[in-house]
């Protein structure tokens, strides 16, 4: 096959971190499946709004991060934070509020991050990540220290102000961010149609001067092709990008959604677009895996998803007696 | 204050203590970055940043675009990545745009996240009325965001505390919030040179008295001042206390003066309803000096209205001298 036909993917990553990306879509999956069964057993309460169908975004979009290029992320969170790196036993420990979690227990699903692997966390308001991480690439730009920031928000996100300030700052300062948007088609119950008067969210690039491109959002190769390149240039000093990943969430929007908005021949269409089977066989047919390889990387995030929910079903609660601690850093204030 | 600085105090403005603290903060720290809107050649829109623009480069001098949201987002952003930066509202009525990323972002994400991160992000508000700018750009909002657990929110009243209380923020980890009162920009008073700070959490006591406390917060300080002298030739002895940071609030200085005196006066720009002197009442209500007091507590407040535009009206709706005189006369003469 001509080294043109071959899927970006295949050509720029090796068999090993192929594989990873792999698992972490499998982890992603499983993590989200194990909350959602958590949650109907009643081991966790709240809210959760899982990502089931989006893995190739979050996966395709970290796959040339390194540790110090930073990221922030939305309410649907749980796939930005394990494509970078995070520890799932310490996400369902947060899950279950405990004190092993990534938040002691204090933040909950809408909250993870890790600083340590450059996340800068999940985020409970629509566009609150964007002006961060801006900020978090202005840092970057200052201190010199060649981290890219990518910047996760959803198709809901671009019609907050914050998503119109954020972008036109990061493109009159010329700054290393990328700002992926998962156009999953509705914000909570209100299409983009209903909701967004332009055709497509990328073409909101040309009104901040960088730009924009839509790809197909399970397409694991195209997004890693996409925001790799948006991830090159904002390195390079070339500026910000918006990346658009047409994807769709298999879920409602959270636990008390009744999905009256979709009709199940468009959930049904989506779901035959499985983001991680497509995945699997992209490397089967270019042989970076056989099939028995496939299901192997499989059952390993099954087995660590099951290991997590074990470590947090058994890790302490916070004590009561602590619920005001960490809101200063010097705690005498609390 | 700190012992760093050792030369002899000399007469600088409040506005130029601010900048003075600023130039020190950018010359000792290259993570000190300023911005904001029209601070760079224009200056600030008070000419608090004045030519800083000059010694320090665009770099670290930003003038940001009309974005209140997006500007303070990307100083908490900045703050949580290595940089320290001072960013100015040209009103603090323009918080109202950037509530979400000071109140949901800049103030929770320490909790949120199990204590993994500070927020060091200072933020300067010019506020308050008495300049003819109306309801939009003379409100005292200190209380908003002193109601917000994970901010700290300081009024400076002289030149020295505006320069100590600037200095101590950046050195502070957690957000701190500078309210600055635009009438006091031009009142002059001694600031030493060099860099100290001003402890945030700690009330001063501005004039001592045993027969009436009055607790005020920045351009109040300066009325109260005045009654207290007016009141002294009545023969009536107020301590006059500026309270200096909203959150945390100075307990024990409250408390300990007015089991001295037995009497109580707040006296705050803000709305007077749920506001600072609200908050200060109910502070010594709660405590053993509740014991002490000899008369009910009194608060003076703003009216509760927006702040009118007519010279008369305005003076009309916040506290002035003649009505804490009134006020304090009142209570020291057991007419209330």
């Amino acid at each position: 096959m001509p080294e043109t036909n071959i899927p970006y993917a295949i050509r720029a990553y090796g068999p090993d971190e192929l594989r990873e990306a792999l698992k972490k879509m499998h982890l992603i999956r499983k993590f989200e499946e194990g909350a959602e069964e958590c949650y109907i057993r009643g081991l966790i309460h709240g809210t959760m709004h899982l990502s089931i169908g989006q893995e190739a975004s979050a996966v395709g979009s970290c796959i040339s991060l390194s540790d110090d290029d930073m990221i922030t992320s939305t309410h649907r969170g749980h796939g930005h934070c394990i494509a970078k790196n995070a520890d799932v036993g310490r996400m369902f420990a947060e899950f279950f509020g405990k004190e092993t979690g990534y938040c002691r227990g204090r933040g909950g699903s809408m909250h993870i991050a890790d600083f340590q692997k450059g996340n800068l966390g999940a985020n409970g308001i629509v566009g609150g990540g964007l002006p961060l991480a801006v900020g978090a690439a202005l840092s970057a730009k200052r201190l010199g220290t060649g981290a890219v920031a990518v910047c996760f928000f959803g198709d809901g996100a671009n019609n907050e102000g914050a998503f119109h300030e954020a972008l036109n700052m990061a493109a009159i300062w010329k700054l290393p961010v990328v700002f992926v948007c998962e156009n999953n088609k509705y914000g909570m119950s209100t299409s983009t149609e209903r909701s967004t008067a332009v055709r497509q969210i990328s073409d909101r690039a040309a009104a901040y001067a960088m730009p924009g491109l839509t790809v197909d959002g399970n397409d694991f190769s195209a997004v890693a092709e996409a925001v790799d390149s948006a991830v090159a240039r904002a390195r390079d000093g070339g500026g910000p990008s918006l990346v658009e990943n047409l994807t769709y969430r298999w879920r409602g929007h959270s636990k008390s959604d009744r999905n009256r908005y979709r009709t199940r021949k468009e959930v049904a269409e989506w779901v035959e677009r499985d983001p991680i089977r497509q995945t699997a066989e992209l490397l089967v047919a270019h042989r970076v895996m056989d099939e028995a390889e496939a299901a192997s990387v499989e059952a390993e995030a099954a087995t660590a998803v099951a290991e997590a929910i074990e470590f947090a079903a058994s890790s302490p609660a916070p004590k009561p007696h602590e619920a005001t601690r960490y809101v200063y850093t010097e705690e005498a204030l609390a | 204050m700190t012992a760093e600085a050792t030369l002899e105090p000399r007469e600088l403005s409040y506005a130029g203590a601010i900048f003075e603290a600023m130039d020190i903060a950018l010359e000792r720290d290259e993570r000190v970055v300023l911005m904001g809107e029209d601070i760079g050649v224009y200056g600030g829109a008070f000419q608090v940043t004045g030519d800083l623009i000059h010694k320090y480069g665009p770099e670290r001098v930003i003038d940001t675009p009309i974005s209140e949201l997006g500007g303070a987002g990307v100083a908490v952003g900045a703050a949580l990545t290595g940089l320290r930066p001072i960013f100015e509202f040209q009103f603090s009525d323009f918080a109202a745009l950037a509530m979400e990323q000071i109140v949901n972002q800049a103030a929770k994400l320490r909790f949120m996240l199990g204590g993994a991160v500070s927020v060091p992000v200072v933020m300067r508000f010019p506020a308050g009325s008495g300049t003819g700018a109306a309801a939009q750009h003379s409100q005292s909002i200190e209380a908003w965001l002193g109601h917000v657990p994970g901010l700290k929110v300081v009024q400076p009243s002289t030149p020295e505390d505006a320069k100590g209380l600037l200095l101590a923020a950046l050195e502070d980890p957690d957000p701190v919030m500078i309210f600055e009162h635009k009438l006091l920009y031009k009142s002059k008073g001694a600031v030493p040179e060099g860099h100290y700070t001003t402890p945030v959490g700690r009330a001063a006591v501005r004039r001592t008295g045993k027969d009436l406390t009055i607790v005020a917060t920045s351009l109040m300080v300066h009325k109260a001042l005045a009654a207290a002298s007016e009141l002294a030739d009545d023969g009536i002895d107020a301590e006059v206390i500026d309270l200096r940071t909203v959150r945390p609030m100075d307990r024990a200085t409250v408390l300990e003066s007015v089991r001295n005196t037995g009497r109580l006066l707040c006296v705050y720009e803000g709305v007077k309803t749920l506001g600072v002197g609200a908050e200060v009442s109910a502070m010594v209500a709660e405590s053993d000096a509740f014991d002490f007091l000899d008369a009910p507590i009194l608060r003076l407040g703003g009216a509760e209205s927006p702040i009118p535009y007519s010279p008369e009206l305005e003076k009309a709706v916040v506290p002035q001298v003649a009505g804490i005189v009134a006020a304090g006369r009142d209570l020291a003469e057991g007419r209330r």
